[in-house]
C-alpha cells in the first residue's frame, strides 16, 4: 500500500474510445477510509474511469497507480482487492443468491468453507437471507442491487467501486443501500461511487469531484462546493405562462447570480425570505415562491450552465 | 537468476486455480434442464449408428478400405460417429453456450471484475465443454464395444483421442463465437457443421471424392478426427493418425489463443 495512505492516484488520466474522448485528463486522490464521489451527468466520463480504476479497461494516457500497483501489470493482484459493483447488475441468473456469493468467492480462490461462512454473513448484511435459496430472476431491482453489493464485498476489499449504485431503484429501495453503504463506510472501507444523483452524493460522499464532458470541473467536499460556488439559499420563482425569459430582466440585482430554466428561475442569494420580499416589492406575482438551501445541484449548474438530470 | 525464474513457475498455479474456479461454476449451475440437453447429445450419435451403421449398412454389405482391410459398414460409421459427438458436444458448449454468457448473461464482465483473465475463462469454459464431451465419448465408445465394433482395448485408447477431438473443436468453436455479432449468424455455423459431417470421410471414404474434393474433405477438421478415430479403433495407427494429433493440438491452440485475446478485446475496453 502506497505509505501516503493514497489508494487511488491518477495524473492526466486519458481513455480514448477511437476518436472519442471519454477521460480527459484528469487527477485524482482517493485516500485510505475516505468515501469518494465522481459526480456528474451521463456521459461525463464517470464510468470509464470506474472501469479504468477496476482494472477492466486499460487507460490510453497518463498515470494511473492503485493499491501502489500498476493496472496494466498487476491486474489480477489489484482485482484480487477491489469490490465492484457495476451499473447493470451481472449477478449469474443460473444461480441462486446464495451460490451468487459462493462461486464469486471461488474466482478470488476463497476456500469453500470460508466462501460459505461469508455469504451467509453478508445475506444477513444485506437483509437476503430468506431469499437465498432463490433464483435471481425473481428479485426485485433493489434486492438485486443489495445482492451485487454483498457480492463485491465477498473478498473482503480494501475498495469497493460502485458505479451509480441506486440508479433505477424506487426511494424506498435507494434508501436501504444507501444505509447498508453507510454502515460500510463507518467500518473504516474505502468507497468510490460515481452518481449523477447530488442527494447521492451528499449522502455518501466525503469528497467528490464534479465531472463533465471528460474533465474534471471541481473538487472538495460536498460542504466546501456549495460554499465555494454557490450561495446559503436559493430562491425558486415559477411564473405562469411560458416566458420564464421575460420576468428575469426585472429581477436583476436581486441576490449574485439569477439562472432561467425553461421551468422555472432561480435566485441565488444569502437571505431567501429577504429576496422574496423584495420580488413581491417589485410588483411581481409569481405563481410559486420556494426558499431552500444549495445543494450539489446548483454547484453543477453554476459551474455547466446545465442540470445534472435531464 | 532463481529468484527470476522461480515466481514465473509459481504464478502458473494462479491461473490453473482460477480456470478451475470458471468450470467449478458451470459445475454448481447443473440443473435438471441440462440433464436433458446431456442425454439428447448422447442419443443423436447413437441414432445415427443405428439408422445408417446398423440399418444401411445391412444394404452395402462390408467395405474395402484403401489398404486392405476389410470392414463391416456399421464399423467404418461408428468411429465417424464418434467424432462427430465429440465435435458437436464441444460446438454446442463453445459457441451457444458460450455466446449467450458472453453477450446476454454478461456473465463474463463479472468474473473479470476478480482476477480472472479472459485467457483463463476460455480455458474454464473449454475444460468444461470437454467433461460433457468425454462422457459422451465414453458413452459412445462402451456401445461400440457392445456391439463387437470394435476391442475394449482400443476402446480405451480411443477416449483419449477422442478428448483431443473435443479440445480442438472447442477451441475452434470459442474462437469463432467471439466473431459472432447475433445469433442469426450462428445458423451459418449450424450449416457448416452439418457439411463437415456429412462429407468429412464419415458415411463415404474420401477416396470415393474427385481428387480436389478430396484434398478439400482431408484438410477439414472433422475429417482428421474420424482419421484419427478410425485409426485407433478399427484400421490402425499410423502416420497419418500422427498428422492427425499434430492437425487438432494446432487447431486447440490457435482457437484458445484467438479465443482469449477476442475476449479480452471485446470485455476489457
Amino acid at each position: 500500500m502506497a505509505n501516503d495512505g493514497v489508494l487511488i492516484r491518477a495524473r492526466g488520466l486519458v481513455k480514448r474510445f477511437g476518436d472519442f474522448v471519454a477521460v480527459n485528463g484528469i487527477d485524482v486522490d482517493v485516500r485510505a477510509g475516505e468515501a469518494f464521489g465522481f459526480l456528474g451527468p451521463n456521459g461525463a466520463g464517470k464510468s470509464s474511469t470506474m472501469r479504468m480504476i477496476g482494472c477492466v479497461s486499460p487507460p490510453s494516457g497518463g498515470e494511473l497507480r492503485i493499491l501502489g500497483m500498476d493496472p496494466r501489470r498487476d491486474g489480477p493482484a489489484i482485482r484480487a482487492r477491489l469490490g465492484v459493483c457495476p451499473q447493470l447488475d451481472n449477478l449469474d441468473p443460473e444461480l441462486t443468491v446464495r451460490e451468487n456469493l459462493t462461486t464469486y468467492a471461488r474466482y478470488f480462490g476463497i476456500p469453500r468453507r470460508v466462501a460459505r461462512e461469508r455469504a451467509a454473513e453478508l445475506l444477513e448484511f444485506v437483509q437476503l437471507t430468506e431469499r437465498a435459496n432463490s433464483r435471481v430472476e425473481p428479485l426485485s431491482g433493489g434486492m438485486k442491487r443489495r445482492l451485487t453489493i454483498a457480492r463485491a464485498l465477498v473478498n473482503e476489499p480494501d475498495i469497493v467501486l460502485l458505479d451509480e449504485p441506486t440508479t433505477g431503484l424506487d426511494p424506498q429501495a435507494r434508501h436501504l443501500v444507501w444505509e447498508r453503504l453507510f454502515r460500510l463506510k463507518q467500518q473504516g472501507v474505502t468507497l468510490v461511487l460515481t452518481t449523477h444523483y447530488m442527494d447521492e452524493a451528499e449522502q455518501l460522499c466525503d469528497r467528490l469531484v464534479v465531472m463533465d464532458g471528460g474533465r474534471i470541473v471541481a473538487e472538495g467536499s460536498p460542504r466546501e462546493l456549495i460554499e465555494r460556488y454557490s450561495t446559503r439559499e436559493v430562491v425558486e420563482l415559477r411564473f405562469g405562462g411560458e416566458e420564464q425569459e421575460s420576468f428575469a430582466g426585472k429581477l436583476t440585482g436581486i441576490g449574485e447570480r439569477t439562472e432561467v430554466l425553461p421551468d422555472r428561475i432561480l435566485l441565488y442569494v444569502a437571505d431567501g425570505d429577504a429576496a422574496v420580499t423584495e420580488v413581491h416589492a417589485r410588483a411581481l406575482t409569481p405563481a410559486s415562491v420556494l426558499v431552500r438551501r444549495s445543494t450539489l445541484e446548483d454547484v453543477f449548474l453554476h459551474l455547466t450552465g446545465r442540470t445534472l438530470v435531464d | 537468476m532463481v529468484s527470476l525464474v522461480l515466481p514465473r513457475l509459481m504464478s502458473l498455479r494462479g491461473p490453473a486455480r482460477r480456470s478451475i474456479s470458471v468450470a467449478g461454476r458451470n459445475v454448481t449451475a447443473l440443473r435438471s434442464a441440462y440433464w436433458i440437453v446431456l442425454l439428447s447429445g448422447i442419443a443423436e450419435p447413437m441414432l445415427y449408428l443405428l439408422s445408417i451403421g446398423v440399418g444401411v449398412g445391412r444394404l452395402i454389405g462390408d467395405l474395402r478400405l484403401p489398404g486392405g482391410p476389410v470392414v463391416s459398414y456399421a464399423a467404418f460409421v461408428a468411429p465417424a460417429m464418434l467424432a462427430a459427438s465429440a465435435m458437436s458436444g464441444a460446438l454446442a458448449e463453445t459457441t451457444f453456450n458460450f455466446f449467450g454468457k458472453m453477450k446476454y448473461l454478461k456473465l463474463y464482465d463479472g468474473i473479470l471484475a476478480t482476477p480472472v483473465r479472459p485467457f483463463e475463462i476460455a480455458l474454464g469454459e473449454l475444460g468444461w465443454a470437454m467433461l460433457r464431451g468425454t462422457l459422451y465419448s465414453a458413452v459412445f465408445l462402451a456401445v461400440m464395444v457392445a456391439i463387437d465394433l470394435t476391442s475394449p482395448l482400443r476402446a480405451l485408447a480411443a477416449l483419449p483421442a477422442a478428448v483431443l477431438v473435443g479440445f480442438a473443436f472447442g477451441g475452434l468453436g470459442m474462437a469463432i463465437s467471439t466473431f459472432m455479432r447475433s445469433w442469426q449468424d450462428f445458423d451459418l455455423l449450424g450449416s457448416a457443421q452439418f457439411a463437415l459431417f456429412l462429407f468429412s470421410g464419415t458415411f463415404v471414404p474420401a477416396q470415393a471424392y474427385p481428387s480436389v474434393l478430396r484434398w478439400v474433405v482431408e484438410a477439414s477438421p472433422l475429417y482428421r478426427a474420424v482419421d484419427l478415430i478410425r485409426g485407433i479403433t478399427v484400421t490402425g495407427f499410423g502416420v497419418s493418425q500422427l498428422v492427425d494429433v499434430l492437425y487438432l493440438a494446432a487447431v486447440l491452440t490457435i482457437g484458445l489463443v484467438v479465443a482469449g485475446r477476442r475476449m479480452e478485446r471485446l470485455l476489457c475496453r
